[in-house]
């Protein structure tokens, strides 16, 4: 009963007026013309997609106003999928609005809720069923049940433990150690204290066993960013300057906020910007937060030179590079 | 002249001869603004340092100090060198027009011999970095374009943006689209560090390897964009931008259609 | 009997035999389905998956899902000798070598963006027009499980590629992780297989990328258009059309051809923009290192409006006892967006304990007709808008020259003051168009005409409207406050008196409405 077509009751809306197909042949032959001319289209779409795939080298350059130089075999082959796709589309849309019947039918809707007999049938069976059950008699059962199903939860989670290794003290560690030189990146490099003028920048990487086949962990922590100011610049506490070498200062480039790579040095007011959230971070004062959701300074490195002049690390980072995280002991 | 007053009254006379009027006086502009440029130009055809003096004292020395030594508004050129000078107002940064946040890049108010003599004039001053030589700068030959992608996304892109198009600063400031600079002009910004940009010193980025970043400069501008337009290289804004937009609004209007009764 | 009516006899003859599907059948091509546009966005988020289901599989078999560095030796010459994951480099072989590849990585990316966008779209749509209450709450709360899992699946699907740009996405993803207390370190190098980034995070969402989450999809997307299927979908107000009927085209034949003829059309704007728009160019990009960054890093749109929100955030982080607590992540990372996706998700439930309205509701409301429920629509867009804006605000500040420190202080304070000015003049306005509405029914439309009466006054003729236009505009229920006693006829004091008092408030808020015309006015007009 519920799906049955009736038309619109008249009295209720006016009839909508005929449709020019309706009642004149040629606007209809038209149409009907007018659908197999999309069609058509699609098929040329196909054509252009086969005949760019197959014959049309791969290092044509075309140059289309406004776009520029295009690949033409890129562009033959989408150009083509999307005609055929598209007219195909069109075609049908334009077919049913105009050729297809236009009378709109109603569907009634019936109430969702169930009669009152199905209710109280459904629950004159589940009553039985879960009096069937009898947990409520059988103690024993329930309580060996409870216990199997609660043991039986833990293996799945378990099964998933060797995903990853503990943390440990893996975020706290990184490859600069006492002694370690300052290598540049890319190019391993070591730096004299003399190859930097004022105002330069150099990013810097450790030196360590393999420099050719550093993990990118490694350089998820250890990038380091070297710039040289003149020492009278500086704001520091003595602890802090005493970790500077002529003027020189080393700041981790992880960023302290979510780690993204801090290198955005702006020589003349002396701030590094982060790019990814617009943390910015004062140079002359240790890196100092002064804008952005970054909430501590960039970790500083001690550097020094070591007997051949070259910069080193004096002792490794005092605190975990990089976000922040649960553990982390923030002074 | 009568056939044309037919039509005064026509609905498109105004907008026309609107529209007439702005390219006259546009035009008229153009060729007059340039005529006056021309005589000011001054033909000298050695740089020397007495020349370089005379154009200092006139068109720098207002903001820079008569002896270059700076000022409240403008630093010192004592030790910057001939390549920031060249930089400067080769680039046509210098003469800064508007005190805004930073120069910018703008057609040159001096002409070669002009910016040369500077130099000439500057680097007299004091020892700086010098202009590189054309034999210095052949990138193609000397470059690696994969090495130089590297060094790129390592010191430059987290400023001028995966493929030179230029970046925000903070305050306002920005770093400058790479596209359509010349070599020289790339090469005399790292070694000397103009504005917000830091010093590349050629012991920590060789001079091959500023080669090697010039070659990718050049070759990512000349590259097209493989897989259609692009509004920009700027990344994942604009492309959303254009899916909503386009994709979307596309979409909408054929629903549109597809929803209406035939006539 | 024709040819074809004796083949397809005997199919469905052999299909009925063994299944008994004549009646379901009939049934199912007798159904109808009102139409509006509106209505096809839940279509376009269809098509699109079918879309990105198809370019997806061809995609696969190409990718190798593997961080292992290779050294590339393709077609691409800025990249030659480069050492990079065999993520990246699959991909830049998919781009260059494999004809018909990179128009196919585009097609995915844009109908990627086109779901997401549908998605949008299909529940402001759902909210506007109140299609979310009885009985269709549950649907509702599949909709916003699909809009989650769209979030993951796209965020995963650009990640896939390992490049410079959706590697720092990672990245920040890592922190967000990390970051939860006490367990965010534990549960970042379990799902990173180590510290970031590690070599087994791609292998990973690749397989949550192809399997997983697209089963997930396949199976929530299907509960969802069969609840549609057999809920019928609601119908605008409008001449025949009640709480208990739908009024519409026949599936067979009309139904059939637009839809889907729909579906290619939706294709094939895709295909389009795969072939003439470029997107995501990740031999631009380059691979991913932790040590490098772009200017104007940001995620795809429909993560963007959380960029914005961790960027404007305030610098606070709690260090005591050894330990640190990420305020200035947790907050717009995930307390934020918690609060907001469950407000979301509950939403029905609310409004309705609001309304204190238990019925079934098959005709949409107009949505000036709802004023508190519209504003509220347009505070969230304005929410999202404002932190969608300064997600972008570096991009923003380098093409319009402006500064993003501006940009960054306009967010902070207009994410608290502009949603609420939204959400008043939204008000105003629908409580202003249900006026006009009035307005029209009692007197018609101004025609724009001016008559001078013998008496000398000049009066503006109203031309008066269509009878189905007056039906629209009476055919929505006045809204009432609650009714809710304090004290029973025994002068018993009704429990729970801090919840009735605000849900009286918040009914008597919702309520706000311009009384509709009624039978005497309309007599009384008649009249005049």
């Amino acid at each position: 009963m519920s799906n049955e077509l009736t038309p619109i009751d008249d009295s209720v809306a006016p009839q909508h007026a005929p449709r020019a197909t309706d009642i004149n042949p040629v606007s209809e032959k038209r149409a009907e013309q007018q659908v197999a001319i999309l069609f058509g289209l699609s098929g040329v779409g196909s054509v252009l997609l086969i005949y760019s795939y197959i014959f049309v080298a791969d290092n044509v350059f075309i140059f289309i106003p406004i776009m520029g130089n295009q690949n033409a075999q890129q562009l033959g082959i989408g150009i083509g999928m999307a005609m055929s796709l598209f007219f195909i589309g069109i075609a049908a849309i334009h077919w049913a609005k105009t050729l297809m019947p236009d009378k709109e039918v109603v569907n009634h809707r019936h109430e969702f809720r169930s009669s009152d007999e199905d209710r109280a049938e459904l629950v004159q069976t589940v009553k039985e069923g879960v009096a069937g059950v009898q947990l409520g008699r059988r103690k024993l059962i329930k309580r060996s049940l409870g216990a199997a199903v609660g043991l039986f939860a833990l293996p799945p989670v378990l099964l998933l433990r060797d995903l990853g290794p503990l943390p440990g003290k893996q975020l706290e560690m990184t490859n600069w150690k006492a002694g370690t030189r300052l290598l540049t990146d890319p190019g391993n490099r070591p730096i004299l204290a003399s190859d930097l003028e004022v105002g330069a920048v150099v990013q810097v990487l450790p030196a360590v066993d393999h420099e050719d086949e550093r993990p990118l962990s490694d350089i998820a922590k250890d990038p380091v960013l070297l710039i040289r100011l003149r020492p009278q610049d500086f704001q520091l506490t003595p602890e802090k300057f005493a970790m500077t070498h002529e003027g020189i200062i080393a700041f981790s480039k992880i960023c302290s906020h979510m780690g993204c790579a801090v290198a955005l040095y702006e020589q003349q007011t002396k701030h590094l910007l982060c790019p990814c959230h617009q943390s910015t971070f004062d140079v002359t004062r240790g890196a100092k937060v002064i804008f952005g959701p970054a909430a501590r300074p960039l970790p500083q490195l001690d550097i020094t030179v070591d007997a051949e002049g070259y910069l080193v690390s004096r002792a490794p980072f005092n605190e975990a590079v990089g976000p922040s995280f649960w553990e982390r002991n923030s002074q | 002249m009568k056939r044309l007053s037919r039509y005064r009254r026509h609905k498109s006379a105004g907008p026309l001869l609107l529209i007439f009027a702005l390219l006259a006086i546009g035009t008229t502009f153009s060729v007059a603004s340039a005529a006056v440029k021309e005589s000011q130009s001054v033909s000298a055809r050695t740089a020397s340092i007495a020349e370089g003096q005379q154009i200092f004292l006139k068109g720098c020395s207002s903001c820079h100090g008569l002896n270059a030594e700076g000022g409240a508004v403008a630093p010192s050129l004592i030790g910057t060198g001939a390549a920031s000078v060249d930089f400067q107002v080769g680039t046509g940064r210098m003469p800064m027009a508007d005190m805004s946040t930073q120069a910018m890049r703008k057609a040159p108010v001096y002409n070669e011999e002009e910016v040369a003599a500077l130099a000439v004039y500057v680097a007299s001053l004091a020892p700086g970095p010098a202009i590189p030589e054309e034999s210095a700068l052949n990138y193609e030959r000397d470059g690696n374009s994969a090495q130089g992608g590297e060094l790129f996304r390592n010191n430059c892109a987290m400023c001028h943006n995966f493929a030179g198009q230029g970046g925000a600063l903070s305050q306002g400031k920005y770093a400058p689209t790479l596209m359509g600079v010349e070599p020289k002009h790339i090469y005399e910004a790292m070694v000397t560090g103009p504005q917000s940009m830091p010093v590349f010193s050629d012991k920590t980025i060789t001079p091959a390897e500023k080669l090697s970043v010039i070659k990718w400069i050049k070759a990512a501008e000349a590259e097209p964009n493989l897989g259609g337009a692009t509004m920009g290289r700027i990344g994942p804004v604009t492309e959303g931008l254009l899916a909503w937009v386009l994709g979307l609004g596309l979409l909408i209007g054929i629903a549109v259609w597809l929803t209406t009764r035939a006539r | 009997m024709t040819t074809t009516e004796k083949i397809v006899g005997n199919t469905a003859n052999f299909v009925d035999e063994r299944l008994g599907a004549a009646k379901w059948v009939k049934k199912s091509l007798n159904k109808v389905f009102p139409d509006h546009w509106s209505f096809m966005f839940g279509e376009v988020c269809m098509y699109s998956f079918v879309i990105l289901l198809l370019s997806g599989t061809f995609l696969t078999l190409w990718f190798d899902p593997s961080q292992k560095d290779v050294i590339y030796n393709g077609a691409y010459e800025p990249l030659k000798g480069l050492k990079m994951s065999a993520a990246y480099a699959s991909t830049l072989n998919i781009s260059f070598e494999v004809r018909g590849g990179l128009l196919m990585r585009q097609i995915h990316h844009w109908a990627a963006n086109i779901f997401m966008a549908a998605i949008v779209a299909h529940l402001l749509r759902v909210f506007f027009t109140g299609a979310f209450r009885k009985p269709r709450e549950f649907n509702w709360i599949l909709g916003i499980l699909l809009l989650t899992l769209g979030l993951v699946e796209g965020l995963f699907g650009y990640s896939l590629p390992d490049d410079l740009l959706s590697g720092t996405g990672l990245r920040i993803t890592s922190a967000i992780i990390q970051a939860i207390p006490v367990v965010g370190t534990y549960v970042s190098f379990f799902l990173f297989g180590g510290a970031f980034p590690g070599t087994d995070f791609i292998p990973r969402i690749f397989t949550l990328h192809i399997l997983l989450i697209p089963g997930i999809f396949l199976a929530v997307i299907t509960i969802h258009v069969m609840l549609v299927w057999y809920q019928k979908h609601t119908q605008f107000p409008g001449v025949g059309r009640t709480e208990t009927n739908v009024v519409g085209h026949p599936i067979l034949p009309v139904y059939m051809a637009k839809a889907g003829g729909f579906f290619f059309v939706v294709f094939g704007i895709t295909a389009f923009l795969g072939a003439v728009a470029s997107i995501n160019p990740i031999w631009l990009y380059g691979p991913y290192t932790p040590g490098q960054i772009s200017a104007g890093s940001q995620p795809d749109w429909y993560m963007g409006w959380l960029d914005g929100l961790v960027r404007m955030a305030p610098p606070l982080e709690t260090h005591a006892f050894g330990h640190t607590i990420s305020w200035n992540i947790l907050i717009p990372a995930v307390i934020v967006p918690g609060i907001i996706f469950t407000g979301m998700a509950l939403y029905p439930f609310i409004e309705s304990w609001i309304t204190g309205d238990k019925r079934e509701h098959h005709l949409l409301d107009r949505p000036r007709n709802v004023p508190n429920r519209t504003a509220l629509g347009v505070m969230s867009v304005t929410f999202v808008m404002i932190s969608l804006i300064n997600g972008g605000n570096d991009i923003i500040a380098t093409n319009f020259d402006l500064s993003i420190n501006q940009i960054m202080w306009f967010s902070r304070i207009g994410i608290f003051i502009l949603p609420p000015l939204a959400f008043i003049i939204t008000k105003r306005l629908c409580l202003s168009l249900q006026r006009a509405d009035r307005e029209l029914l009692l007197h018609g439309a101004e025609s724009g005409r001016l008559l001078r009466l013998p008496h000398g006054e000049f009066v503006e003729v109203h031309t008066p409207i269509s009878p189905e236009k007056a039906f629209l505009l009476q055919s929505h229920e006045q809204l009432t406050p609650l009714e809710i006693e304090d004290v029973d006829a025994r002068g018993v004091r009704r429990p729970g008196a801090i919840k009735n008092k605000i849900q009286r408030r918040l009914s008597k808020a919702h309520a706000v409405s311009v009384p509709k015309v009624t039978e005497q006015e309309l007599k009384e007009i008649e009249n005049h």
